[in-house]
């Protein structure tokens, strides 16, 4: 199965209902699939005008009560930066697919790069906290765009499925559980106590989330994208707004535990770790493979969530090793976000995209990284790209 | 002894947040007026008070939803359209009308307002029209006449501005009017024909804007602007579309009527009942 394909079962999985999308290469498929599969169990797919009606009408579709998601690549992501944050202040939950290509701008519509990623974290203005899985198989298009709908519903936010287009346009195997191993947990319920106002953003104390309303059963909730007070209204105070604010925040912050997924492979005697995720990923262990053959002892810390970033796992990291070494298709992006963390010197591997990361321009990084790395903090370099890629 | 005085309540109060009143508009704003023709007109409807929703976008008539003691959404700039049509295919049973200005819908919203009705959409767009947008402070917009002053035309403006029941039924709107927030009676009757009429319904309404547009157009105070409606307007249900296009000038009228009232097959990819059930049953 290709992996946008693998995607929509995902998608399907979960128990989406509703697709709003346009057509943009490397996703097409995935939208082309639901087209053809949610009307057959019930959903509804409609292609809207453009990026900017299809994050809407997701969010619309959110709030009737159905899980729903989009599907698109770099320019759509641009388009859909405002609207996110419409997501992210009403607490909509909702899944964003981005099948990033080469950027910026219109760039290299059918090939790959990971150059949306601190475009999910701060593409839409204002304090909110992303949510960002990475897929670097078929396998995990359909188990992660499952579980981004989880982490929707769980956290009320809008979830990102940072894929790109290698592994959108792979085909492999992929296992699709039975009905009754697939798990699915849906956003809380607000429930109607007749008699009592309801309050739409009344947080739970614990996880600081209020429970969800559903329209046209006599909640009579007011749902705006201005800062709000617990009633919904709009408010305008200071101290309504930055209460609001860093309520949105926490709720994930603090939480991130429930969130974060990486994968070791090959750390518990290496002395240098490469950090990556997607496709790189892939070519990144072909890389360790040849950087153990010439002696170097390294390994991979794959990021299989990307936002909220993994702190805990990298400074643990960090305290382990001599060295880290940042794999990506992008100029350095994650790698700002090790550096953050990090007490190690920190070393790229960077190529904007076009082609899979070649494993040479990877091992070129590692052997620096052996070579330099003595544990004394210096800055990184990002390596020089091969001629021929 | 005390004398107790006894009001009656009136019937729409019980569709208005009472705790936000007093409401943001400024004195002679039409929006409160199209506020009770559409509590009206949802009284009116037979369709049950909480199976209405009410979607609005950014700028003074978008503060409506806010004052409704109904399931609103006040979403961002020109995107009420797409957001009602998602509330409306994941859950039919739903009685979504829009109610935003004529920037929302047909500067910023103007592509999510021509492809709703080319779907036909079931969903009652109510576009308050000002003629600038007013929330900012009186800029000139889509539907600003010729000639007109604003805070962005200083000099008059210089754009043709857009005939919307034109444009809206040329592009597949089954139901389309136009009234004025003076024209009270008309425009309760044409919002309740609106909402219960399937398919993509649009109903135009001209209000006055003293602080953001009369004022700098002469046109007085909100009774002065009223006048000026009466004036000037004739009801036409069977107008020529093309020509009810609007201006400043005295000598040609403001046509206003049901201008369109016909059937086309009506946009349902809708979430069936079952599937959702289905999936709630499958939840762990």
């Amino acid at each position: 199965m290709n992996g946008d394909t693998a995607c929509a079962e995902g998608a399907l999985a979960a128990g989406c209902l509703y697709f709003g999308g346009y057509p943009i290469t490397p996703s097409t498929e995935i939208a082309e699939r639901l087209a053809h599969r949610l009307p057959a169990v019930g959903g509804a797919y409609v292609q809207m005008e453009d990026e900017l009606g299809s994050i809407v009408s997701v969010i619309g579709a959110a709030w009737g009560g159905v899980r729903a998601m989009t599907a698109t690549s770099g320019p759509g992501f641009s388009l859909m930066a405002e609207s996110i944050g419409l997501a992210a202040m009403t607490e909509t939950p909702c899944v964003i697919v981005n099948v990033m290509r080469g950027g910026p701008s219109t760039g290299l519509p059918t090939l790959v790069a990971q150059a949306d990623v601190m475009q999910a974290r701060w593409g839409t203005h204002g304090d909110i906290q992303a949510i960002a899985l990475a897929p670097a198989s078929c396998q995990e298009m359909f188990d992660l765009t499952l579980r981004a709908f989880n982490l929707a519903d769980r956290f009320r936010n809008p979830v990102f499925v940072l894929a790109d287009e290698a592994i959108g346009h792979l085909t492999e195997r992929v296992v699709i559980p039975a009905e009754s191993e697939i798990k699915r947990v849906p956003r809380r319920a607000a429930v109607l106590t007749p008699g009592e106002p309801f309050e739409p953003f009344r947080a739970d104390e614990t996880t600081l989330i209020p429970p969800m309303p559903l329209p046209g059963v006599g909640f009579g909730a007011h749902i705006t994208s201005l800062t709000h007070d617990e009633r919904g209204y709009p408010a305008t105070d200071a101290v309504t707004h930055d209460r609001l604010v860093r309520r949105l925040s926490d709720k994930i912050a603090l939480f991130s535990d429930e969130i974060t997924q990486v994968e070791a492979v090959g750390l518990d005697d290496a002395d240098v770790a490469v950090v990556t995720y997607g496709s790189t990923a892939r070519t990144a262990k072909r890389a360790v493979t040849l950087a153990r053959q010439a002696g170097i002892r390294a390994g991979i810390l794959r990021l299989i969530s990307i936002w909220p970033f993994p702190d805990a796992e990298i400074a643990a990291l960090s305290a382990r090793m001599k060295s880290i070494v940042v794999a990506e298709l992008n100029l350095g992006q994650v790698r700002l976000e090790v550096e953050r963390v990090a007490r190690v010197p920190v070393f790229g591997a960077h190529h904007a995209g076009g082609a899979l990361m070649p494993p040479e321009i990877i091992l070129e990084s590692i052997k620096e990284a052996a070579r330099h790395g003595d544990g004394n903090r210096s800055r990184s370099t990002p390596s020089r790209p091969l001629a021929a890629v | 002894m005390a004398t107790e005085i006894v009001v009656d309540r009136h019937p729409a109060d019980l569709l208005l947040r009472s705790d936000r009143l007093p409401h943001i508009w400024c004195p002679g704003c039409g929006l409160g007026s199209v506020m009770s023709c559409y509590t009206d007109a949802l009284m009116a409807s037979g369709i049950p008070v909480e199976r209405h929703v009410c979607v609005s976008g950014i700028g003074c008539t978008g503060r409506v939803a806010g004052y409704l003691s109904l399931d609103s959404f006040h979403t961002t700039h020109g995107r009420a359209i797409p957001y009602a049509l998602g509330l409306k295919v994941s859950n039919p049973d739903l009685k979504v009308a829009v109610i935003s200005g004529d920037g929302d819908l047909s500067s910023i919203g103007g592509n999510h307002l021509i492809h709703a009705a080319r779907r036909n959409l079931d969903l009652t767009v109510i576009c308050v029209n000002n003629f600038n947008y007013g929330m900012t402070g009186g800029q000139a917009g889509p539907t600003t006449p010729y000639g007109a002053t604003t805070s962005t035309t200083p000099d008059g403006n210089v754009e043709q501005p857009f005939n919307l029941p034109h444009l809206v039924a040329a592009v597949g709107a089954v139901y389309v009017a136009r009234w004025t927030s003076l024209h009270v009676r008309q425009l309760r009757d044409s919002i309740r024909t609106a909402l219960l009429k399937p398919g993509f319904s649009f109903v135009e309404v001209l209000s006055p804007c003293p602080v953001g547009f009369g004022k700098a157009n002469d046109l007085g105070d909100g009774i002065d602007e009223m006048r000026f409606y009466r004036r000037r307007s004739i009801v036409d249900d069977n107008a020529n579309l093309e020509d009810v296009g609007l201006t400043m000038s005295e000598d040609e009228p403001i046509v206003l009527g049901n201008f369109v009232n016909r059937e086309r097959t009506v946009f349902s990819p809708s979430v069936k009942k079952w599937a959702i059930e289905e999936v709630l049953n499958g939840q762990a």
